[in-house]
């Protein structure tokens, strides 16, 4: 997993609640593994029919372009648990997400992937999107060691899960965790079989 | 003292980490052809096998197409991820169930109906409805492709307990009011954000009252409340519904399986988070009018004035103004199925009103059961001559026009009414305009050729 550290750069305002994960990567985008995930992002609102971009969606805008913060709604994420939704933020450059509340499955899968989610008021998230909208150089600083966002000229703090803290500062995978713990697992197992033996004695 | 939740919860616990997290054992795991590959991929790169291989099965729902003689070559466009899946089960030896197996169907369909879920067991599945199954009092919860691949190579997932919901569904279910329409007033009473961080537990008298398919309809929409699980203590109900599937226990194990079940519900003093009530008297057949499920109204009811800019959006998207009734709204596409309403009894509630009837001029209605065994059981009582003497078009299982990516799509701009669980923009088709129901509700709409409450269709 990529670490992440201090991340400084354009940030985007999506002010809309309830972006859904079928929005942010559309079933199309799953089909192949060829497909490229980050020209896919947004796909529906981003581009017309004939695929030339819709010259209003916040990502075709100059400004924006090259984003690397998202400021969205509430319940950012909502939806099918696809993990591609969060790939596919990633490959377009996005690492953070600031929104006043987030899907709880797509919550963790950013975390499994290096991509912050950062809860932010939804007051705060209102004067961010403000002076992004406005602000000749649309920039904000989302710093993970001292766990703050800095935009709009002021700093405000944020929490996330020590472990995930931690886990993202370094690049560690979550897998190494578990296989750690495998003599628990298999203590676990052996007694687990004895109790619950139809667990265990599928026949299909 | 216990609530469900907590008892298998405690069942599972692996170890308790010292930062609140908890390693908890995965009894049941079900991999589709949307969202395993990946998971696949990182296990064959670092030489990895799975763990409880017998505790894994894998199928093609979402991708694969639903036409009578279809293969996995009929939809071009998902034909790599068909192979993939194939491929990957074959070299992992996963239990799988591909194109032509008489028990292929939607993962959450398959299931229960094999008897793979049991109560008491922790199920997941790289899918967000993965909480149908907790129907039968299992704790059952979507998750990311990442946690696919933590399952498939140690059958366990760290992971954080969620907070304990109930609710209590109380009161009397009209006529024409279905299990459907009871979760999407729930849903509509709550909005879609409530179940956040929790597990629900659905209980009270109206759940007691339901056939193990109506609770699946329940316990399916947990999601589109917000809550990644939504469960329901085990009863007499339960157990009738698992004895006898082909992969549930048997003979003594059965017994002694049965004994623990029936261990398995919230104890009378238990206590809850946070508990909420659904008085369901008053509820109509629901229909909704916007791109949240949270968007309903009875259907008799009007589309109220928009609130805030997402709900004029929303209207605009659907094409409907404030203060017009559903009534009349004329419908292009009729779709009976998904893995919230798909089953035998669903099939039966939908052909009561279509028995009779022709489905109108001008609209495209599908029926496509959930899975190849839902649709042979339909065949054995006539139900597919109904369908189709009526002008639907029956169909071979899958997830079909819930997600549009099979080939089976609503045109742009063109008006779906549908048994589905997202109503979201473009879900069915970009440009689709979805208004969710229950299957009844969808069978008045489809001989109708608008949207009516299907009330007036069962009088006669
Ligand atoms: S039927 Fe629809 S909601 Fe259910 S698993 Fe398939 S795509 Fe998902």
């Amino acid at each position: 997993m990529q670490a992440f550290t201090v991340l400084h750069g354009v940030a985007a305002p999506m002010p809309i609640d309830n972006i859904d994960t079928d929005a942010i990567s559309p079933m199309a985008a799953g089909r192949s593994t060829s497909v490229d995930l980050g020209a896919m992002l947004f796909n529906n609102a981003r581009y017309n029919e004939d695929g030339s971009e819709k010259p209003d969606f916040v990502l075709n805008q100059p400004r924006f372009r090259r984003s690397v913060i998202l400021v969205a709604g509430q319940n950012f994420g909502f939806g099918s648990s696809r993990e591609r939704a969060v790939w596919a933020l990633m490959k377009f450059g996005i690492r953070a997400v600031i929104a006043p509340s987030f899907a709880d499955i797509f919550y963790d899968n950013a975390f499994q992937n290096g991509l912050l989610p950062v809860v932010q008021s939804a007051e705060r998230c209102a004067a961010i999107t403000e002076f992004l909208q406005s602000a000749t150089a649309p920039v904000a600083t989302v710093d993970l060691e001292r766990c703050i966002v800095l935009a709009a000229g002021i700093e405000t703090p944020f929490s996330v899960p020590a472990e995930r803290r931690l886990a993202l500062l370094e690049g560690l995978e979550e897998i190494d965790v578990i296989l750690r713990m495998a003599p628990d697992n298999d203590g676990f197992e052996a007694a687990d079989r004895k109790t619950r033996p139809w667990i265990y004695s599928v026949t299909t | 003292m216990p609530t469900l939740l907590d008892k298998i919860w405690a069942e599972h616990t692996i170890r308790d980490l010292a930062d609140g997290r908890t390693l908890l054992r995965i009894d049941r795991h079900l991999i589709h052809d949307g969202s395993s590959r990946q998971a696949f991929d990182t296990l064959r790169q670092k030489g990895w096998r799975f763990r409880n291989l017998e505790q894994n099965l894998a199928v093609v729902d979402h991708i694969i197409s639903t036409l009578p003689d279809r293969t996995g070559e009929s939809h071009p466009p998902g034909r790599e991820r068909i192979h993939a899946l194939r491929q990957n089960a074959r070299d992992f030896d996963v239990p799988f169930f591909d194109t032509d197996s008489p028990r292929q169907g939607i993962v959450h369909v398959i299931a229960p109906e094999l008897g793979f879920t049991l109560p008491g067991t922790t199920v997941v599945c790289g899918d967000s409805h993965t909480a149908t199954n907790g129907a039968l009092g299992a704790l059952a919860w979507g998750i990311g492709t990442t946690e696919v691949m933590h399952v498939m190579a140690t059958q366990a997932l760290l992971t954080r307990k969620p907070k304990r919901m109930r609710a209590s569904f109380t009161g009397r279910v009209q006529p024409g009011v279905y299990a459907k329409d009871l979760i999407l007033a729930f849903i509509r009473q709550n909005g879609v954000t409530a179940g956040k961080g929790y597990a629900v537990e659905y209980a009270g008298p109206v759940i007691s009252a339901l056939g193990m398919e109506a609770r699946m309809t329940i316990c399916n929409m947990s999601i589109e409340f917000g809550a990644r699980m939504g469960l329901i203590g085990v009863d007499e109900t339960t157990i009738a519904y698992v004895d006898g599937r082909q992969w549930a226990p048997k003979g003594e194990m059965w017994d002694q399986a049965v004994a623990h079940w029936r261990t398995l519900h919230s104890d009378d003093d238990a206590a809850f988070d946070l508990e909420v009530a659904l008085d369901c008297s008053n509820i109509g057949p629901q229909v909704s009018w916007g791109t949240k499920p949270e968007d309903m109204i009875n259907v008799d009811d009007r589309v109220p004035e928009p609130g805030d800019d997402a709900a004029r959006r929303s209207l605009a998207y659907m094409g409907l103004a404030p203060g017009q009734t559903l009534e009349g709204v004329p419908i292009d596409y009729a779709f009976i199925g998904s893995c919230t309403n798909s089953r035998l009894s669903d099939l039966q509630e939908a052909a009561r009103v279509i028995r009779g009837r022709k489905v109108a001029p001008g609209v495209t209605a599908l029926a496509v059961p959930g899975s190849m065994t839902v649709k042979a059981e339909a065949e054995a009582i006539g139900l597919d001559r109904v369908f189709i003497e009526a002008g639907f078009e029956w169909r071979n299982a899958g997830c079909s026009m819930c997600v549009a990516s099979n080939g089976d799509r609503v045109l742009p701009g063109r008006r779906s009414i549908s048994t589905t669980n997202r109503n979201f923009e473009d879900r069915q088709g970009p440009g689709s305009r979805t208004h969710l129901a229950s299957p009844a509700s969808v069978a008045a709409a489809a001989v109708s050729g608008h949207i009516t409450d299907v009330r007036k269709l069962l009088r006669h």
